[in-house]
C-alpha cells in the first residue's frame, strides 16, 4: 500500500552546506510522525520540501503515490488543498483580524462568503479553545500561545489530509506547550488526518508522536514507534534523547 | 591589474545577475495582474493606501515646488525682460516634469519603502510560506494590487499635483510679485497643451509601477531578520530613486523627439 506522503532520495544544499543528503521517509494515512534532530540538521527543510516551498536539488516527493515534486498550477493547488501547517511563531498576518486568519484559506481560495466564512472560523477557534472574543483581535494582541491555538485552528479548518507542524511547542511555557501537544493529538485524532511534525522537544515528541524518526547529517538514521525511543540501541538517538553533550553528535556552540 | 580586471567583472555579473532576478519578478507580477483572482479587497486597501494617503505629502510638495519654481522664474526671466512667461513656465515646467517626477520621488520614499518593509517582514516571519500553503499565491494577494494600485494611482495623483503646483506659483505670482490673477490663470490656460498633461501622466504610470515593483521585489527577496528588512526598505528606496530618474530621461527624450 501507497504511504501518503513518501520523500524519495531528497537532496538540497545552499552554497557548499549540504542539509538533506538522500532523505527517505514514508507517512502513512493517518499516521503521527515526528522527526526529532539537533538544530541546523535539516528538519525544517524537510517540511518545506514536503510542502513545495523550497525545491529539492535531487529527488521526489509523492502525495498518493504521484509526484510533485516540481508540481505547478493546478495540480500543485489540489495537493496544497491536502495539506495544512503549523508554523513555528504561528505566521499569522498581521494586517487581518483573528477570524480573518483562521479562515484565510475559505476567503480567499474557495471563495466562501464573509459571513459564513466568519461562522467557521469561530467554531474551529472553539475546537482549539480560542475564545470567540479574540476573533476581532490582531495577532499582536494575543500571547504565544493563544497564536499557537490560532494558527492550529487556521491549519485544520479546510479539513487538510495532512498536517504539517513546525516545532509546535518552541517558546512556549510548560503548561501552554502541553495544552499545545493535548490539542494537536485531539485535533489529528478526530479529523483523522496524518501528521508530519519536527521538533526538538522530546516531552512534545512522545505525547504527539506515533512513530519518531531522527535526522542527523541530511537523513534518516533511525526510525521506530514513539515508545521505543528509549531503548533505540542507536548511540545518537540515545544522545539526544537524554541531552547529552557528549556522545557521537558534536554539540554545535 | 588582474584583480582590479576580476573585481570588475564580478561586479557587472552581479549587476546582470540582479536585473535578470528583477526581470523575471516583473514578468511574474504582470502575469499575476492579468490572470484571476483579482482581490478586489486587497486592491482598495492598496488604492487607500498608496494613493489616498499619500494626498497630503504629495499636497505639500506640489504647493512649495510651484511657489518657488514661480519665484525662480520670475527672478531669471528678469535679466531678459521676460518676467511675464513665469505661468506658462510654471505650468510647462510642472505638468512636463516636476509634477510627476516629484510624486514619483516622494512616492518612493513613502510607499516603495513601506512595501518593502512590510512585505519584507512577511517573508522573515514566514507569512508569505504560510500564504502560500493556503492555497494563495502571494503574487496575486500582495504584490498584483500594489502593482495596480500604484499604476492607477500615481498618474492621479500627479494631476492633482499639477493643479496644487499651478496654483502654488499663482499664490505666489499675485502676491508676491505682482501679477493679475485672472491674467495669470488665463496665460498658464492658454498656453497648456493636452500632450503636456499626457506626458506627465504617462511618465506618472510608470513610476507607480516602479515603485511597486522595487518595493515588492526587495521586500519579496528579504532575508536575515530585521537587518535584511532595514536592507530591503533601503534598497527599494535607492532602486526605486534610480530608476525613476533614468527612466524619467528616456521617456522625456522619446516624447520630444
Amino acid at each position: 500500500m501507497n504511504p501518503k506522503l513518501a520523500l524519495r532520495g531528497l537532496k538540497k544544499a545552499f552554497g557548499p552546506k549540504v542539509v538533506l543528503d538522500g532523505l527517505d521517509l514514508d507517512l502513512a494515512a493517518g499516521q503521527s510522525l515526528v522527526i526529532i534532530g539537533g538544530s541546523g540538521v535539516g528538519k525544517s527543510v524537510t517540511i518545506k520540501c514536503a510542502l513545495g516551498l523550497i525545491k529539492p536539488d535531487d529527488g521526489q516527493v509523492l502525495l498518493d503515490g504521484k509526484v510533485i515534486t516540481n508540481a505547478r498550477g493546478q495540480e500543485r493547488q489540489l495537493a496544497l488543498r491536502q495539506f495544512g501547517m503549523l508554523f513555528q511563531g504561528a505566521a499569522l498576518f498581521d494586517s487581518l483580524s483573528i477570524w480573518e486568519n483562521v479562515a484565510f484559506r475559505l476567503l480567499y481560495a474557495d471563495g466562501v462568503g464573509r459571513a459564513e466564512a466568519r461562522e467557521r472560523a469561530i467554531e474551529t477557534m472553539r475546537r482549539v479553545r480560542l475564545a470567540p472574543e479574540t476573533a476581532d483581535l490582531r495577532p499582536i494582541e494575543l500571547s504565544g500561545g493563544m497564536q499557537k491555538r490560532a494558527g492550529l485552528a487556521r491549519a485544520i479548518i479546510a479539513k487538510p489530509q495532512i498536517i504539517f507542524f513546525d516545532e509546535p511547542t518552541t517558546g512556549l511555557d510548560p503548561i501552554t506547550a502541553d495544552a499545545i501537544n493535548d490539542l494537536i493529538v485531539e485535533m489529528v485524532k478526530d479529523l483523522g488526518c496524518a501528521a508530519l511534525s519536527i521538533t526538538h522537544d522530546m516531552a512534545s515528541a512522545r505525547k504527539i508522536a506515533d512513530d519518531i524518526a531522527m535526522i542527523h547529517q541530511g537523513k534518516i538514521i533511525w526510525r521506530g514507534p514513539a515508545a521505543s525511543v528509549d531503548s533505540s540501541g542507536n548511540a545518537y538517538v540515545e544522545q539526544f534523547v537524554h541531552g547529552r553533550a557528549v556522545g557521537p553528535i558534536q554539540a554545535v556552540v | 591589474m588582474l584583480n582590479w580586471i576580476r573585481q570588475v567583472g564580478r561586479g557587472v555579473i552581479a549587476l546582470l545577475r540582479e536585473s535578470g532576478r528583477f526581470a523575471t519578478f516583473v514578468a511574474q507580477a504582470i502575469a499575476s495582474v492579468f490572470t484571476p483572482p483579482l482581490y478586489l479587497s486587497q486592491l482598495a486597501r492598496q488604492a487607500l493606501s498608496i494613493g489616498y494617503f499619500s494626498l497630503p505629502l504629495i499636497g505639500l510638495t506640489a504647493v512649495f515646488i510651484g511657489a518657488a519654481l514661480a519665484l525662480n522664474i520670475y527672478t531669471g526671466g528678469a535679466r531678459f525682460n521676460a518676467e511675464q512667461f513665469v505661468p506658462n513656465i510654471v505650468v510647462l515646467g510642472i505638468t512636463r516634469e516636476l509634477g510627476p517626477v516629484l510624486a514619483g520621488l516622494m512616492l518612493a520614499g513613502r510607499v516603495s519603502a513601506g512595501i518593502a518593509a512590510e512585505i519584507g517582514t512577511m517573508r522573515v516571519t514566514e507569512q508569505i510560506d504560510a500564504m502560500t500553503t493556503l492555497s494563495t499565491d502571494p503574487f496575486k494577494f500582495l504584490v498584483a494590487p500594489r502593482l495596480i494600485a500604484a499604476t492607477l494611482g500615481l498618474p492621479l495623483l500627479v494631476l492633482v499635483a499639477d493643479t496644487i503646483g499651478v496654483m502654488g506659483g499663482y499664490l505666489v505670482a499675485i502676491n508676491s510679485l505682482g501679477f493679475n490673477g485672472s491674467i495669470y490663470l488665463r496665460n498658464t490656460l492658454d498656453f497648456l497643451e493636452s500632450q503636456d498633461v499626457l506626458l506627465g501622466v504617462w511618465k506618472a504610470a510608470a513610476f507607480g509601477f516602479i515603485i511597486a515593483a522595487v518595493g515588492c521585489y526587495q521586500g519579496y527577496r528579504s532575508a536575515g531578520g530585521a537587518l535584511g528588512v532595514g536592507r530591503a526598505a533601503t534598497n527599494a528606496v535607492v532602486g526605486a530613486t534610480v530608476l525613476i530618474l533614468a527612466t524619467n530621461y528616456l521617456m522625456t527624450a522619446f516624447f520630444v523627439e
